[in-house]
This record gives structure tokens, C-alpha cells and sequence, in this order.
């Protein structure tokens, strides 16, 4: 396998974000080995309730090929819930060192200190604190000891930590997102981490790739490739690069989706008639039909607790997302869940299965849309022209979606409540088809 | 993986070169598969050039067009592609060992997957039709590329209209 593109790639994803009122543009830079990409991020959103927290440099940090406290300040910053203060000389690394009074006049309500200690064996540990200035109380703290190569990774996780520790809500820095690169006639799935470093190609093809669905525990990536010049479905691990075919049956095979268990795939197929949902075992055994209408019956997607597909159908005349029991015995029932609009597609449940995202179409645009399963409320959250893919983040914060700007495809974050948003460009190319992977294993 | 596909179809098509010629009638093999006019019915259908391929191709048969054009938000296939469509399906009743894909394409608003979908009705729409008028299921796939492969590139009714389309593409050109 090649890794094209992968090294003047920048996806930024912001992460997390709560609701704020007014407006703030901030203009990032980062830089990317070993080309220098340009990215674009713009917060549209108040910071008036932001959190003023202070991240004192880690003791010893410098010594390391990566130091870790830019990489959490970073990721702090662009959730754009946080207000950095500068330590002003003042370097503590243990609570001992801490003089809270000048920190209080500074308006830090948080501070976070530490130390790094390189030990044998090519591992270091870090040691941290986030401390709370008002109380002059530790909030938590927790030392953990990676490999060198991994010190952004280990940034991630601290900066999980101060997040949830300060916001109550889980962290998703540790994350990773899938989404499809197209180069003048090069199509690249990608894997990058959730800050847009480490972007991997996992395969690269002149034929379309669609469809990216990560498995849930985050160690393979289904989707469609149009290679043997038609769609069909693949499997491959992240770590091998071995791949399998899962549905290649005559006509179109497309649209996966992993049942939460990780051992089956929902699967639309053509070869029976119109467009319809098929189980499949992840090894491509075991095939059976799930849904029977005799039109469209497309995009499913599985309740976390595995009962239901929620998927889209235009059994109805347009296409609207309806809902089914993943039974074949009682696929019949389908339940239909949207009703303003003539089309509301692409739907994907948020982790506690309580709401689903989706396009919805009005006024000739296309927007991202979330929808209360219980009270069927219906939020239009974009205002842009043509959204595509919308994606839920693992903590339910955000919203990752493909969107257009000025004839190019873009990756876009919202905020589950609409507040605030974030536009994410990369130089060159286009960027589309978006899935926001699974927490890590550790979490 | 394509090139271990391309070279084996190499491999293949040398062989099959190999089996129906003999050392002494090179020149022929050279001068091209389609003036082996017994040819292809020796050979099989996934042996290099059959010679329909020239009634296929020959500019002044309507089977030498391949494309079926819709309306926004249809896939009937309009009256004046009923003749079209009927030619390539008596074409493939009258030559069991020929064989088709038929590709349905969408313009590029909405959904991937569900332009996926709408593009494989235009597929099956020309299929229906194929094998009412003759044509045989096994020789015939339809699949569709829904808005990934765009014939025409950008918005407006003249592109978009290029793209809403199902193209006949026979096995082995």
C-alpha cells in the first residue's frame, strides 16, 4: 500500500463544544510534516462562558522529541470552551510550588501542572495535576507511562482527562476519523487522529470509495470501493491492511454498517430488486434479507444497543428515515420517523441511541439536522448549501459533516445544540464522507 | 491488486491467442480479433474481441449509441430512447454469448448512498426493459455509480442533465 497524501494533510476537528453565544473567528496555523499546510478554522460562537484555565509547561518536557503541553493546549483551544491564561514566569510542577493567590488575580480558575521523566527502555512518564484554584484542591490527576514515539497520543489523553474533569463531559481527543481524499482523479480513505496528524492513507484507488463505517472497537473500516467498476463493500484492518470483500453479490453492493457487537454488517443490495438491506457476517457469510419494500431502502444504521436499524426509504413517496427491529421476522414493522420535509436521508444515532443526525432538505438546501427519537423534535443545526455524511462524535458533543465552499469539499464540525461551528479545509482536493471513530479501548 | 487483474488478463488473452492460432498463422492473429469471424463462437465470450463488436461499434447502427438520458427525478427511460434500448436487447437475444453492464448514474445532489440507489433504478429500468424485449437476466448486470462518476463536472441543468443517465457498456470492450 501507498501513503500518498498523507504528509501535507491537515484535518482539523474541533471537539466537544457548548453552547456560546456571539461570535469568534480564530485563524489557526499548523504545521505538518514536512510540508507546511494552511488551515482554516473559523468558530462562529461567543466565548463568554469559557473556562479560564492556565497549563503550566510540564517539568523536563523540553528534553523530549515532542513536548506535551502544546499539543493539550491546542486541543483545549479549539473546542473553543476554553480560555488560556498565560503562566507569566510562574513554572510550579508540584502542588507544593503553587502560589493560588497570584493565579486567582490572573482569573485562572484551573491549573494544570506536571513533569515528565524519560525513563530506560526508550518510555517516559508523565505526571499530572489539574488543580483548582478557588478550592486550592486537586480536581484529579494521573501519571502514565508510553513509549517516546507516543508522546502525542499521551498529550491526547491528558488533555481528555482536564477536559472531562472540567467539563463533566468525555473527551474525544483520542479519537480518530475516517474520511475519503479526492486528488484530480485519485480517491485516498484516510485515517487520521482527531487533531489531523497522523493522517494515513489506508487505500488508495483512480475509482470512487464511499462510505467509510469504522467497526466499533476501532480496529477495521468498512466501505464501498468502485475498483471492479461497481460498488462493492470491503472490510479491511487498520494495523494489516488486509482486506476482504464482503458483499461483492451481482448488481451493487454499498452502504455498511456494523452492528454493535462488531461480528455483522448491515448491506444494501440490488441483486434481489430496487435497493434493499441485507445482515451480513463480517467474514461475508451468513446472508439474509432485512428489509422488503419494492423501492429504496438505503443508509442503515444501528441503535447501540443493536435492536434497530434506523435507515432511509422512500416507501413513502420521498425519501424519509424510517425505523426497523433488526429481526427478520419483524423487519416488517418499519416505523417511519421524520415527517417535515419531502427528504431527510443519511441518518446516524448519537451514542446514547436518545437522537440521530441527518440531512434534511429545505429551501433547496441541504442541512444537517438533528431529531429527538422520544419527542421526534427536529433541529435544523447548518445554514449551508449542500451537507453531506453527518457523523456523531463518541461523547455526542459534535457533529462531523462533508459540506461545499466555493466549489470545494470541506469537513465541517457543529455542535450538537447548533451554537457553534468550524470550518475545516485542507489545501488541496477535496474531502468528503466523513465517520468519526469509536472511543479507544481505554476509555 | 489491478496490476496482478491486468497482468493476468495478459496472460490470459496470450493464451487464448496461443490456443487458437497456430505458429504459422501469426500474421493473422495480428491483424486483429474481429476478422476472425468464427472466431469468437471457438473462443468463448471472455476472449479477447468477439466480431459483434463491429456491428456494436459501427457508427451507423443505433447500437453504436449507448446512453439513456433521464428526466430530474425519473427513471422511466423517455420514448426516444425506447428504440435504443430495444435494439441492444434484440442485440443480446440474437447473441447469447454477448453481455452488458448497465451503469445508472445520478447528478450530484443529495445523498451518495441514496444517489447510489436512485442510480441503480435507472440501471433496472433499462434492464426490465432489455429482458421484456428478449434479453436473458445472466446477461445482463446493472449496477450503479450514483453521483461518483459525474460525466460532466458542475451545477446546472446542463450538467446535471448529462449526468442523469444509464450507460450500456457490453462485457470485453
Amino acid at each position: 500500500m501507498r501513503f500518498l497524501f498523507s504528509e501535507n494533510v491537515m484535518v482539523m476537528i474541533m471537539l466537544g463544544l457548548k453552547s456560546m453565544r456571539g461570535m469568534l473567528v480564530v485563524l489557526f496555523c499548523l504545521i505538518s510534516t514536512p510540508l507546511f499546510a494552511q488551515l482554516n478554522i473559523e468558530i462562529f460562537g461567543g466565548g463568554a462562558s469559557r473556562i479560564p484555565v492556565a497549563i503550566v509547561p510540564f517539568a523536563d518536557e523540553t528534553k523530549l522529541s515532542q513536548s506535551i503541553t502544546p499539543v493539550i493546549s491546542a486541543d483545549l483551544m479549539r473546542t473553543g470552551l476554553f480560555r488560556l491564561i498565560d503562566p507569566a514566569g510562574a513554572m510550579p510542577h508540584a502542588p507544593a510550588e503553587i502560589v493560588y493567590a497570584d493565579w486567582a488575580n490572573r482569573g485562572t480558575s484551573a491549573l494544570v501542572i506536571g513533569r515528565v521523566v524519560p525513563l530506560s527502555s526508550g518510555q517516559v512518564e508523565i505526571q499530572f495535576r489539574v488543580m483548582d484554584v478557588a478550592t486550592k484542591s486537586q480536581l484529579t490527576g494521573l501519571s502514565l507511562t508510553v513509549p517516546v514515539t507516543q508522546l502525542r497520543t499521551a498529550a491526547h489523553r491528558v488533555a481528555d482527562v482536564i477536559y472531562e474533569a472540567l467539563t463533566g463531559d468525555v473527551g474525544v481527543f483520542s479519537t480518530r476519523i475516517a474520511y475519503v481524499l479526492k486528488r484530480g482523479n485519485k480517491y485516498a480513505l484516510q485515517v487520521a487522529d482527531a487533531d489531523g496528524y497522523n493522517a494515513q492513507s489506508i487505500i488508495e484507488y483512480t475509482e470512487p470509495i464511499i462510505s467509510p463505517a469504522w467497526s466499533p472497537d476501532g480496529t477495521r473500516l468498512a466501505y464501498v470501493s468502485f475498483e471492479d467498476k461497481k460498488p462493492v463493500v470491503y472490510v479491511q484492518t487498520l494495523t494489516t491492511r488486509e482486506r476482504r470483500a464482503v458483499a461483492s453479490f451481482k448488481g451493487s453492493n454499498s452502504a455498511p454498517a456494523w452492528s454493535p457487537d462488531g461480528s455483522r454488517l448491515a448491506v444494501v443490495l440490488t441483486g434481489q430488486g430496487g435497493s434493499q438491506i441485507f445482515l451480513v457476517n463480517v467474514d461475508g457469510s451468513g446472508l439474509q434479507r432485512l428489509s422488503k419494500s419494492s423501492g429504496i431502502d438505503t443508509e442503515p444504521n444501528f441503535s447501540p444497543d443493536g435492536r434497530y436499524i434506523l435507515f432511509t426509504s422512500d416507501r413513502g413517496g420521498s425519501p424519509q428515515i424510517y425505523r426497523m427491529p433488526v429481526s427478520v421476522t419483524e423487519s416488517g414493522s418499519a416505523e417511519r420517523m421524520t415527517f417535515e420535509g419531502n427528504y431527510n436521508v443519511s441518518p446516524d444515532y448519537s451514542q446514547d441511541g436518545k437522537s440521530f443526525t441527518f440531512i434534511h432538505r429545505h429551501n433547496g438546501q441541504f442541512n444537517v439536522a438533528v431529531q429527538e427519537i422520544g419527542s421526534r423534535q427536529m433541529q435544523i443545526l447548518t445554514n449551508s448549501k449542500f451537507d453531506e455524511s453527518p457523523s456523531f462524535a463518541p461523547n455526542g458533543k459534535m457533529i462531523l459533516y462533508a459540506t461545499e465552499i466555493n466549489g470545494h469539499g470541506i469537513l465541517s464540525a457543529v455542535s450538537r445544540d447548533g451554537q457553534t461551528r468550524q470550518h475545516l479545509t485542507v489545501q488541496s482536493g477535496d474531502i468528503r464522507e466523513p465517520a468519526w471513530g469509536p472511543l479507544p479501548k481505554w476509555k | 491488486m489491478r496490476k496482478l487483474i491486468g497482468i493476468s488478463m495478459i496472460v490470459l488473452l496470450s493464451a487464448c491467442a496461443s490456443q487458437t492460432t497456430q505458429p504459422d498463422d501469426d500474421e493473422t492473429a495480428g491483424n486483429g480479433m474481429g476478422s476472425g469471424m468464427g472466431g469468437s463462437e471457438l473462443m468463448g465470450s471472455d476472449s479477447g474481441r468477439p466480431s459483434y463488436f463491429n456491428q456494436l461499434n459501427d457508427p451507423t447502427s443505433i447500437l453504436s449509441q449507448r446512453s439513456v438520458y433521464y428526466d430530474f427525478d425519473s427513471y422511466t427511460v423517455k420514448s426516444e430512447y425506447r428504440e435504443l434500448v430495444l435494439a441492444h436487447a434484440r442485440f443480446l437475444r440474437d447473441n447469447p454469448s454477448a453481455s452488458v453492464m448497465l451503469q445508472g448514474n445520478t447528478d450530484d445532489r443529495g445523498s451518495r448512498e441514496y444517489n447510489l440507489a436512485l442510480g441503480q433504478r435507472r440501471a433496472d429500468s433499462v434492464r426490465n426493459m432489455m429482458t421484456l424485449a428478449g434479453a436473458r437476466d445472466v446477461q445482463i448486470e446493472s449496477v450503479s455509480f450514483g453521483e461518483e462518476k459525474p460525466r460532466t463536472y458542475g451545477s446546472g441543468e446542463a450538467a446535471w442533465g448529462q449526468n442523469r443517465r444509464t450507460d450500456i457498456v457490453y462485457r470485453g470492450e
